[in-house]
């Protein structure tokens, strides 16, 4: 396979009651918890899309990043080829034990398929499909701890194998109120914004 | 030159059998895995569902450890898996990666408050369980995408091939019947209260089961079983529970696999499709492959075999498509009866010898999500 050189195009890390974009802080709360700060981060930039108060924790997250890079790239009417490849480590478990702890009561049993289909890691990429017409590659992994050299290896491959024109891939973790949101984009188009910088640089910032 | 991939080594654990000749023999047989079960553990009605026996499962695994640590999940991929490591002579090395596909994995380990359960439930630490029973010395990578999580495996370990990352890639796939999964798709009122009838006009829904299926991946082509030539995964972009009403991530993803393979649609000697017998998903499959003009291709649904072992079906049905390519005979869709699609399909509705040259696995599930990956036979030196 050829191996063409890829760039990274732009960042975003979500964590700690704070949204920093590229580097730059673009928006930050006082601490509070992650159903606050989601309602605040998507009331500040004026996204509207009622179905963001229906999305479980993790897709609200993986949505908040995924917004602030897709929106400015993506054109209405037109195909916009990018795949969406994300990883985490506790997969759907916070959606998982909640939907478990509504099974425990056999008196009052009445499990909700509204709370049952968030149990699947890869409906945040669903959502982002919805949200942007995404008709393109996407698939959700798991791993212990943030694997930047798979990321960066399988977004090469989806590169250059012309599977996708763009990938938005990175870390979207959330466990009982703890977060962290990783994103970028990367493409074959040359950009020299981050020619230092490699994801798993960006990530540790 | 983009590299060749084959695939070398098969396995599965099924409720019909424990190796693929046994599965074989039963699927030939008619024999189907659904029964119906009263457990109250698992459901509070009685329920039709694939369910691999216990005792069967605990005493094969005794034979190949003593240990009891693991879940029965883990017991399920580690029997399937042995087999294949073992006759592959495979060395697993920095170049040897091991891939675990699941939709929900050990998420019984929820049921058991203690904070040791709670970490078994997360699907790192199910893949590394397994990967160290085998000792793998490169990290697992587990897929996570609904029900297309086991033939999305199959894409990956292709691409990853193909990019000479590495140059074998194990894959395991494998989920559970379990309460949770059980009772979500109940709530979702897609159960069928029958054994499932997949492109039926009298189905209602799903019929679960359970399965672990194992494959070698390799770039080398002695004794390949059949050869990998196209791929491709794309999301509906419709809705996160039902599928798109014109098939259109299935439609795409069929369309670009057949196109990296460089072949026409007429081509295809056989499609191993989706069908879980849920009314949308099987009418979505049938515009789908209508709208690509594979109306006359012979398709069948092993659901009615196996019920839907959700993250494992993918990989689960491509072992058996394999064997069903290999002996040049098409087996029958069980459970149909009179076409319940709008659009004219071609269900295989008896066993039939038929050359087979060329077969294409699709799947799709929650979340929008698509794959399709189209195959070819090896010729015989």
């Amino acid at each position: 396979m050829t191996q063409n050189k890829t760039y990274i195009h732009d960042y975003i890390t979500i964590q700690n009651n704070e949204i920093v974009l590229n580097g730059t802080s673009v928006f930050k709360i006082d601490p509070t918890d992650f159903a606050d700060f989601s309602k605040q981060a998507y009331r500040n930039f004026e996204i509207q899309y009622p179905k963001f108060f229906k999305m479980d924790a993790l897709s609200k997250l993986a949505f908040l990043g995924s917004e602030l890079l897709l929106s400015p790239i993506t054109v209405a009417d037109k195909e916009n080829n990018i795949a969406l490849i994300l990883a985490n480590k506790s997969s759907s478990l916070d959606t998982d034990v909640k939907y478990q702890e509504s099974l425990s009561n056999k008196e009052d049993y009445f499990p909700s398929p509204a709370v049952f289909v968030y149990t699947l890691p890869n409906i945040c990429l669903g959502e982002i499909s919805i949200r942007h017409q995404l008709k393109s590659e996407n698939s959700f992994f798991i791993f212990d701890a943030f694997n930047p050299e798979f990321m960066s290896n399988y977004s090469n491959i989806l590169l250059n194998s012309n599977k996708a024109d763009v990938v938005l891939c990175g870390w979207v973790e959330f466990f009982n109120d703890n977060y962290k949101a990783f994103l970028c984009t990367i493409s074959s188009e040359e950009n020299l914004k981050h020619k230092n910088e490699t994801i798993n640089t960006l990530y540790n910032k | 030159m983009m590299r060749e991939v084959y695939i070398t080594e098969t396995n599965c654990i099924t409720p019909l059998g424990f190796n693929v000749k046994s599965n074989i023999e039963a699927v030939v047989n008619g024999k189907t895995g659904i029964q119906q079960h009263e457990d109250s553990s698992l459901m509070p009605m009685p329920f039709y569902a694939s369910i691999i026996n216990n005792e069967e499962l605990n005493s094969a695994f005794e034979k190949i450890s003593t240990s009891k640590k693991y879940s029965r999940l883990e017991k399920m991929m580690i029997l399937a898996l042995e087999p294949i490591i073992k006759n592959s002579g495979i060395e697993l090395n920095s170049k040897t990666a091991f891939i675990l596909s699941t939709t929900k994995g050990n998420v019984t380990a929820l049921q058991n408050d203690s904070e040791e359960s709670f970490q078994n439930a997360h699907l790192d630490v199910l893949a590394k369980n397994v990967s160290d029973f085998f000792g793998f010395i490169t990290q697992p990578i587990v897929i996570s995408n609904a029900c297309v999580s086991g033939i999305l495996a199959v894409s990956i370990a292709k691409r990853m091939i193909q990019s000479e990352l590495y140059d074998n890639v194990f894959i395991i796939a494998g989920d559970e019947v379990s309460e949770f999964v059980l009772s979500g798709f109940n709530s979702f009122q897609a159960m069928s209260d029958l054994p499932c009838k997949p492109y039926s006009k009298n189905r209602t829904g799903v019929s679960l089961g359970e399965a672990a299926a194992a494959v070698l991946v390799s770039a080398e082509a002695k004794n390949a079983k059949i050869k990998v030539i196209g791929d491709s995964s794309i999301n509906d972009a419709n809705h996160i529970s039902g599928p798109s009403r014109t098939g259109e991530g299935l439609f795409r993803s069929i369309q670009n696999a057949l196109k990296e393979a460089q072949i026409d649609t007429d081509k295809l000697d056989y499609i191993s499709a989706h069908g879980t017998a849920t009314p949308f998903n099987d009418e979505m499959e049938a515009i789908a492959l209508s709208r690509l003009g594979l109306q006359t291709v012979p398709v069948n649904s092993l659901k009615g075999f196996y019920g839907h072992t959700l993250g494992a079906s993918g990989l689960l049905e491509t072992v058996i498509a394999i064997e069903s390519t290999n002996q040049n005979m098409l087996f029958e869709s069980i459970g149909f009866d009179e076409i319940g699609v709008s659009e004219e399909i071609n269900i295989i509705q008896k066993n039939e010898v038929k050359n087979i040259e060329f077969f294409l696995k699709t799947a799709s599930g929650f979340g929008g999500c698509n794959t399709a990956v189209v195959f070819e036979k090896v010729k015989s030196n």
